[in-house]
C-alpha cells in the first residue's frame, strides 16, 4: 500500500506532455482555420499600423490633440500635445505606433466579444454561472502565462501578442456590462415592459443606455489592461514599446529603460484621459 | 359598462405555485401556505369588475397585495390562476406578442418612483410609449407635446428629469401614459412619494384630466384620504384579498369588518385639521433691505393692507401696515425698522378650532412658524371657515 503510494508520488504525471500532445493535435489538424484566424488578426494589426503611420507623426499628434479638444477640454489637449511630442523627441514614436495598433486591435476584439457576452451574462443565469469561474481564472493567472498558449498556436509575433492581450483584457467589459445591466432598477424595466417593449427594444432603449456608464468604465479598463499586456507581449516578439523595455532589461541600460518606460506612461495617460470618464 | 372582469385571480410567488394554489383551495390561509410550502401568496382569489371610465381605487397597507394585483392586470406579474377579461378577450390566453400589442394599445402605467429614464429629456420620456410603437418621430413629438401641455409642463420639454421636482417628474410620468392615449391608466401609488401640498395639487390635476378625458383609471394607494377623494369605487385589500368593495360612502358608513372599521376610524382621527393643512403662501413679503417705498409697492400690487417682514432665512420679524408705511414715506424715512409690529403666531400643529378662536379677534392673517421661528405660511380667516364647513367626514 505505502509502496504503491511512494511509487505514485515518485512517478511524475506527464501533464506537460499531454498538453503538448493536445496542442500538436490541434495545430496539425486545424492548421487551416488557425492560419485563417491569425491571418485576419495580422491584417487588422497591419491595417491599423498603416493608418497610424500615414503621414508625418505630427499629423497624428494633431489629430489626437483635436480629439482631446473636442471630447474633453483644453487642459487635456495641451497635456496630450506635450506628452506625445516628448515621445516623438525621445525617438520612441515608431514603437508607440506599433503598440497603439496592437491595442486598438485587441480592444476591438475584446469589446466585440465582451459586450455581447456581458449582455447574455446579465440575462441568463446559466451563462452567468458558467462564465464566472472562467473570468475568475483569467483575472488571477499572471499575465505572462497567457503568452505560452498564444505562442504555441501562433508562434512569435504580434498576432500572439494580440491574442494574449484579448484574453487578459476581456474580463472587465464582460463583467461591467453585465453589472450595469443588472443594476438597472426594476421599476424602469417594468416601465419598459408596461409600454410594450420587446426583447430588443428593452435592450437598446432601456438596458444599454442605463448601463452605459458601467459599460464605458469596462471599455476604459479594457484599454488600460490592453496597454499593460501589449508591453509584456514584447517577450514573444510582439514589438512596440515593450521591445526597448525588454532590451534595456537584458543590457541593463538604465537610460533606455527610463525613456521607453516614460513613453509607456505617456501613452497610458493619453488613453486614460481621452477615453476615461469624467469624474 | 364593464371594461375589465377579473375572476378568481391568484398570484403565488415561488417555485411551485400549484402547490400553494391547491392548499388555498382547500381553505388554508396565506400564513399557513407560507409555513407549509414557503410560497408567498400575493393575490388570493380576487374577483371584481372595472367599469368604463371610473376611477377604481385599490387600497391597502404595504404587503396587502395591491401592487401585485395591479401588475397582474397587465401581466407584469404573471397570474397563477384565474381569468382577466378585457374587451371580451381573456388576457391570460394571449401569447407574448399579443400581450405586447395589448400593453401598447390599452394601457398606460404610472409608477410610484416615477420610473423616468434619466438619459432622456422630458419630451423623450413622454414619447417613450410611442417610440416603442415605432410611431414616426414627428408624429410622436406632437402627441408627446400635447400630453405635456395637458399635465402643465409646456416649456419643460428639453429638461432632464433630474432637473425637475418630484411633482413635476410625476407629471412627466403622467404625460408619458397619456401620450399613448390608452383606455386604461394603471397608477401604482403615483403620489405617495410626493409631499402633502404637491400631492393635493396632483390629485386635483388628475381629477381635472379625468373629467376632460375618457379614461378608466385604476389607482393604487395606501392613503384612505386619497382613496376617498379620487375613487368612484374603492376596493380595500388585506392579505391578498379584497375585504370590501364599495363607493366611498359605503366604505365610510358601512364597514364590513373590523379591518375596514379600524381603517376608517383611523382616518377620522387623523382628519382633525391643523394649521399645517390650511396654510397658504403669503402673496409677498418684505425683506431686510426693503424700504417703505418697496413695502408700499408690494402691498399695492397685491391689494393687501399689511405685509409680513422677514429676515435671513424666512425668519419672521413682524408685520408692516399700510397706514404706517404711508406716514413714514411722508416723513421721508428710508427704512422700515420702526414700523414693524410684533404679531401673535402659531405652530404648524395647532388645532384648527383654536385657530378659529384666535383669528376672530385679528384683522390680519395669522403667521404659522416652525420651531425655529421661520415663516411656513399664513392662515387666512376665510380658509379656516371654508375648511370647517367642508370638514364633514
Amino acid at each position: 500500500m505505502i509502496n504503491n503510494l511512494v511509487d505514485l508520488l515518485s512517478t511524475k504525471i506527464p501533464l506537460g506532455d499531454w498538453v503538448e500532445a493536445v496542442v500538436d493535435f490541434l495545430i496539425i489538424n486545424f492548421s487551416g482555420p488557425l492560419n485563417l484566424f491569425s491571418g485576419a488578426i495580422a491584417a487588422l494589426i497591419d491595417g491599423f499600423e498603416g493608418v497610424l503611420s500615414f503621414g508625418h507623426p505630427l499629423l497624428l499628434i494633431t489629430i489626437f490633440v483635436l480629439l482631446a479638444w473636442k471630447l474633453k477640454d483644453g487642459k487635456v489637449a495641451v497635456f496630450i500635445a506635450l506628452g506625445l511630442l516628448l515621445v516623438l523627441n525621445l525617438r520612441m514614436w515608431d514603437y508607440l505606433v506599433i503598440t497603439l495598433a496592437a491595442i486598438i486591435t485587441s480592444v476591438i476584439i475584446s469589446l466585440m466579444l465582451g459586450i455581447p457576452i456581458g449582455i447574455l451574462k446579465a440575462h441568463n443565469r446559466a451563462i452567468d454561472l458558467i462564465t464566472r469561474p472562467f473570468l475568475d481564472f483569467i483575472q488571477t493567472i499572471p499575465p505572462f502565462v497567457y503568452l505560452i498558449p498564444a505562442l504555441m498556436f501562433f508562434g512569435l509575433g504580434n498576432v500572439s501578442g494580440v491574442l494574449a492581450t484579448v484574453i487578459f483584457a476581456i474580463a472587465p467589459p464582460i463583467r461591467l456590462t453585465a453589472l450595469g445591466i443588472k443594476q438597472v432598477s426594476d421599476e424602469l424595466k417594468e416601465a419598459g415592459q408596461a409600454y410594450g417593449c420587446n426583447t430588443w427594444q428593452m435592450l437598446y432603449k432601456v438596458e444599454l443606455p442605463l448601463a452605459l456608464p458601467s459599460i464605458m468604465l469596462g471599455i476604459n479598463q479594457c484599454i488600460m489592461l490592453s496597454l499593460s499586456m501589449v508591453v509584456i507581449a514584447a517577450m514573444i516578439g510582439a514589438g512596440g514599446l515593450g521591445e526597448p523595455v525588454l532590451r534595456s532589461l537584458s543590457t541593463v541600460d538604465i537610460g533606455l529603460g527610463f525613456e521607453a518606460g516614460l513613453a509607456v506612461v505617456v501613452l497610458a495617460m493619453v488613453l486614460d484621459r481621452l477615453f476615461g470618464r469624467d469624474e | 359598462m364593464k371594461v375589465m372582469e377579473i375572476r378568481n385571480l391568484f398570484k403565488i410567488f415561488g417555485d411551485k405555485p400549484e402547490q400553494g394554489l391547491k392548499l388555498l383551495n382547500e381553505g388554508y390561509s396565506k400564513t399557513e401556505v407560507l409555513e407549509e410550502t414557503g410560497l408567498t401568496v400575493g393575490v388570493n382569489d380576487v374577483s371584481f369588475d372595472i367599469k368604463s371610465q371610473e376611477i377604481f381605487v385599490i387600497m391597502g397597507l404595504s404587503g396587502s397585495g395591491k401592487s401585485t394585483l395591479l401588475r397582474c392586470l397587465n401581466r407584469l406579474n404573471e397570474p397563477t390562476a384565474g381569468e382577466i377579461k378585457l374587451a371580451g378577450d381573456d388576457l391570460l390566453e394571449l401569447d407574448q406578442e399579443e400581450l405586447r400589442q395589448l400593453r401598447r394599445d390599452k394601457f398606460g402605467m404610472v409608477f410610484q418612483n416615477f420610473a423616468l429614464f434619466p438619459h432622456k429629456t422630458v419630451l423623450e420620456n413622454a414619447e417613450f410609449g410611442l417610440e416603442v410603437q415605432q410611431v414616426d418621430k414627428s408624429v410622436r413629438e406632437v402627441k408627446a407635446k400635447e400630453a405635456l401641455e395637458k399635465v402643465g409642463l409646456a416649456g419643460w420639454e428639453e429638461q432632464y428629469p433630474e432637473q425637475l421636482s418630484g411633482g413635476m417628474q410625476q407629471r412627466v410620468g403622467l404625460a408619458r401614459a397619456l401620450a399613448v392615449d390608452p383606455d386604461i391608466l394603471l397608477m401604482d401609488e403615483p403620489f405617495s412619494a410626493l409631499d402633502p401640498l404637491i400631492k393635493k395639487e396632483m390629485q386635483n390635476k388628475l381629477l381635472e384630466l379625468y373629467y376632460q378625458l375618457d379614461k378608466t383609471i385604476i389607482f393604487i394607494t395606501h392613503d384612505l384620504d386619497e382613496a376617498l377623494k379620487l375613487g368612484d369605487r374603492i376596493a380595500i385589500m388585506n392579505d391578498g384579498e379584497i375585504v370590501q368593495l364599495g363607493t366611498p360612502e359605503e366604505i365610510l358608513t358601512n364597514a364590513k369588518n373590523d379591518y375596514v372599521r379600524e381603517f376608517v376610524q383611523d382616518v377620522n382621527r387623523s382628519r382633525i385639521l391643523t394649521a399645517e393643512d390650511i396654510v397658504t403662501e403669503p402673496l409677498d413679503l418684505v425683506y431686510e433691505q426693503d424700504g417703505p417705498h418697496t413695502a408700499l409697492h408690494k402691498m399695492r400690487n397685491n391689494q393687501i393692507s399689511s405685509i409680513f417682514a422677514v429676515e435671513g432665512k424666512q425668519k419672521l420679524k413682524g408685520i408692516v401696515k399700510m397706514e404706517d408705511v404711508v406716514t413714514a414715506i411722508n416723513q421721508g424715512k428710508e427704512d422700515l425698522s420702526g414700523l414693524i409690529q410684533e404679531v401673535s403666531t402659531v405652530g404648524p400643529e395647532e388645532n384648527i378650532d383654536s385657530l378659529f378662536a384666535q383669528m376672530a379677534e385679528l384683522d390680519i392673517p395669522l403667521p404659522v412658524l416652525d420651531d425655529q421661528g421661520r415663516l411656513l405660511g399664513i392662515v387666512i380667516k376665510s380658509n379656516v371657515l371654508a375648511n370647517l364647513a367642508g370638514n364633514k367626514v
